[in-house]
């Protein structure tokens, strides 16, 4: 069994056959684990010590008692959290948001790939990827400054062109609806190019034979991308999709922080949002704890649940 | 017959459907993406007159200098920028060795315990404790309103780890136990052989956590209350971008005296805006390279 390359090594490092005891792996291995010994601390202390603090969310936590000497107080905080109307606003919110980015911005990271896929020349591909790369490295709050400005009334770009075409001004930021959208498809202009990358590389893995045949069958090219292209990219689709499904309740803070505005509030604050105003502005630790906990639980289930409906359905899942 | 060949325009080697479909696609994606940047930069450069009344498209109109002068001689955005360079420098210096030592002995199958070890790092990808019980640990370690509370928290990525074991784990056995026979310690192997062998992954890695911590900045607003010397240069922009007044400068006049210019605030966002995409524009043909390499790498399932 053991590859003469093995033996050698088993000659020089006294590896034995036989099994040995952890203090033997300890002995051989003491600096390897000492090269752990950093990174496991590091995640011990600011990614497994906050999940203690996840208790303050079954407590009446006072900050002065600490987590643990606070009294226990069952399921009381998450009671009074899902009665604040506040909430089911702040949930509705996140919800839509992330609906309507499924619709609008999920497929259109595998249109792009598709007609890059169908492109020729490869200078004017790579120009293409280019400029719709760049989107992605720059920081959230240069997308939301770039957008404000193109949206502002009277100076803005896109208003001023609607101006120029005799039509009226659109409140792109202002309007709780129309912010909706302005945030979805400029979510889309930062997103799509990068995004496309996944698709592209699965279109590249298919055996070029397929469209070979097809052309000689005597396809057109919507033809060949319906019945070649799509089917062979499907297990990818499906997997982004999956993540996608997995975290339609979670939601980052920067781009809804930095996107929102005061006259939208009632579309804009998110639950992340909600965590922080509640939390840290005002202190309500407990508030935000329970909030917090929800979305990540809930998240987590969604995971699980997409999952299982996906390998159900014969499709490949994450794990 | 080759230079036949290289004279054939596109339409003659496409046909001419193939050639208006690629160039359409081209021109509309230039429109999309960088009109914006065009229209910004006009922004900067033109008089406030004319951005008012609506006349600014993709060119300045009533060419005027005034709005990069005050944007350079801003003090606080020039401050943030060295702040956010020495803050990028550290943070990736620091999560390349952390994962570095971390996936080099991970990415040994005859470690005992690797796969435990394994399931304590990826844990953490899929749950956490949440913005409130982190930011009461911080308070009660002493992280608040320092600096290396915009290091330590993010600055071991299990993500990227796992990136970097793969890459370690197609490195052959035979040069790590060669260098164990001549004498060598782990630390010599990792460093001496490993690092030299995995510079392109390591670059790439190296891109992702400069990025990311150039480009955040959410956890100075959470967890930097008080501290207006550490803004990253992210958080400086969002706050200008707040602006709801123009601002005013004073402009030494060619005969010695000065005299108060106002800035439009529009034109003042557009040239701040601008001038933190330089530093992106600077580095991107670098960042679109490795970083395309690394999705594909990641993509990869091990």
């Amino acid at each position: 069994m053991q590859s003469e390359k093995n033996s050698t090594a088993q000659l020089a490092l006294n590896y034995g056959p036989r099994k040995k005891g952890l203090s033997h792996y300890l002995r051989r291995d003491w600096q390897k684990y000492l090269m752990l010994l950093f990174p496991v601390a590091l995640v011990f202390l600011f990614n497994y010590v906050p999940m203690y603090g996840i208790l303050i969310a079954f407590k009446d936590y006072n900050f002065m008692k600490g987590v643990w000497a606070s009294p226990w107080v069952g399921l009381d905080n998450f009671i009074h959290a899902f009665s604040l109307p506040r909430f089911s606003r702040v949930l509705r919110n996140t919800l839509v948001i992330n609906l309507l980015s499924l619709v609008i911005y999920f497929p259109m990271p595998i249109m792009l790939a598709i007609i890059i896929s169908e492109m020729k020349n490869s200078k004017i591909v790579r120009i293409v990827q280019t400029v719709s790369y760049l989107p992605h490295f720059l920081s959230t709050v240069i997308v939301g400054g770039i957008v404000y400005q193109l949206c502002a009334p009277r100076t803005g770009l896109f208003n001023q062109i609607l101006v120029l075409l005799g039509l009226n001004e659109v409140p792109f930021l202002t309007n709780p609806t129309m912010w909706l959208f302005t945030y979805v498809i400029s979510g889309v202009w930062e997103g799509v190019g990068w995004g496309s990358i996944i698709y592209i590389a699965a279109i590249t893995g298919i055996n070029p034979e397929l469209f070979e045949a097809a052309i000689i069958d005597g396809a057109n090219r919507l033809q060949r991308i319906w019945h070649i292209t799509l089917p062979s990219i499907k297990s990818t689709i499906v997997l982004m999709l999956i993540l996608k499904m997995g975290s339609i309740i979670s939601i980052g803070f920067d781009r809804p922080f930095v996107f929102s505005n005061p006259l939208v509030t009632d579309v804009s604050e998110v639950i992340s949002l909600f965590v922080y105003y509640v939390g840290l502005g005002q202190g309500d630790y407990k508030l935000g704890t329970v909030v917090g906990l929800f979305q990540s639980v809930v998240g987590a289930v969604m995971v699980l649940i997409v999952n299982a409906i996906s390998k159900a359905l014969g499709e490949e899942g994450l794990w | 017959m080759e230079n036949v060949k290289r004279a054939k325009k596109p339409y003659q080697k496409y046909g001419w459907g193939q050639t208006i479909f690629e160039v359409t696609i081209l021109i509309t994606f230039i429109i999309l993406f960088v009109s914006p940047f065009v229209n910004l930069i006009s922004l900067s450069l033109s008089s406030s007159r004319a951005i008012l009344s609506g006349e600014v498209y993709f060119r300045p109109v009533e060419l005027q200098f005034d709005t990069w002068i005050a944007v350079l001689r801003n003090n606080d955005l020039l401050n943030s920028l060295t702040f956010t360079i020495f803050l990028t420098a550290t943070y990736t210096f620091i999560a390349l060795l952390l994962v570095m030592m971390a996936a080099y002995p991970l990415s040994r199958k005859t470690l005992k315990g690797r796969v435990g070890i394994l399931g304590y790092f990826m844990f953490t990808m899929y749950f956490g404790g949440g913005l409130i019980p982190s930011y009461l640990l911080y308070v009660s370690i002493n992280l608040i309103d320092t600096f290396w509370v915009l290091v330590l928290p993010g600055v071991f990525s299990v993500y990227n780890m796992l990136i970097l074991k793969t890459f370690f784990q197609n490195i052959p056995d035979s040069l790590e136990e060669s260098a164990r026979i001549d004498g060598a310690n782990e630390f010599q192997i990792l460093f001496k052989i490993y690092l030299p062998l995995s510079l392109p992954a390591l670059a790439t890695l190296a891109l992702f956590f400069a990025v990311g911590r150039w480009n955040g900045f959410s956890d100075a607003i959470f967890f930097l209350p008080t501290r207006n010397d550490l803004v990253p240069l992210q958080l400086s922009l969002q706050r200008m971008l707040n602006l709801t007044a123009d601002t005013e400068l004073m402009r030494e006049q060619l005969d010695g005296t000065t005299r108060r210019v106002r800035i439009l605030k529009e034109s003042q966002k557009a040239a701040n805006i601008l001038f933190t995409v330089v530093p992106i524009i600077l580095v991107y043909p670098w960042l679109q390279r490795y970083f395309v390499k690394g999705v594909m790498i990641g993509s990869v399932k091990g």
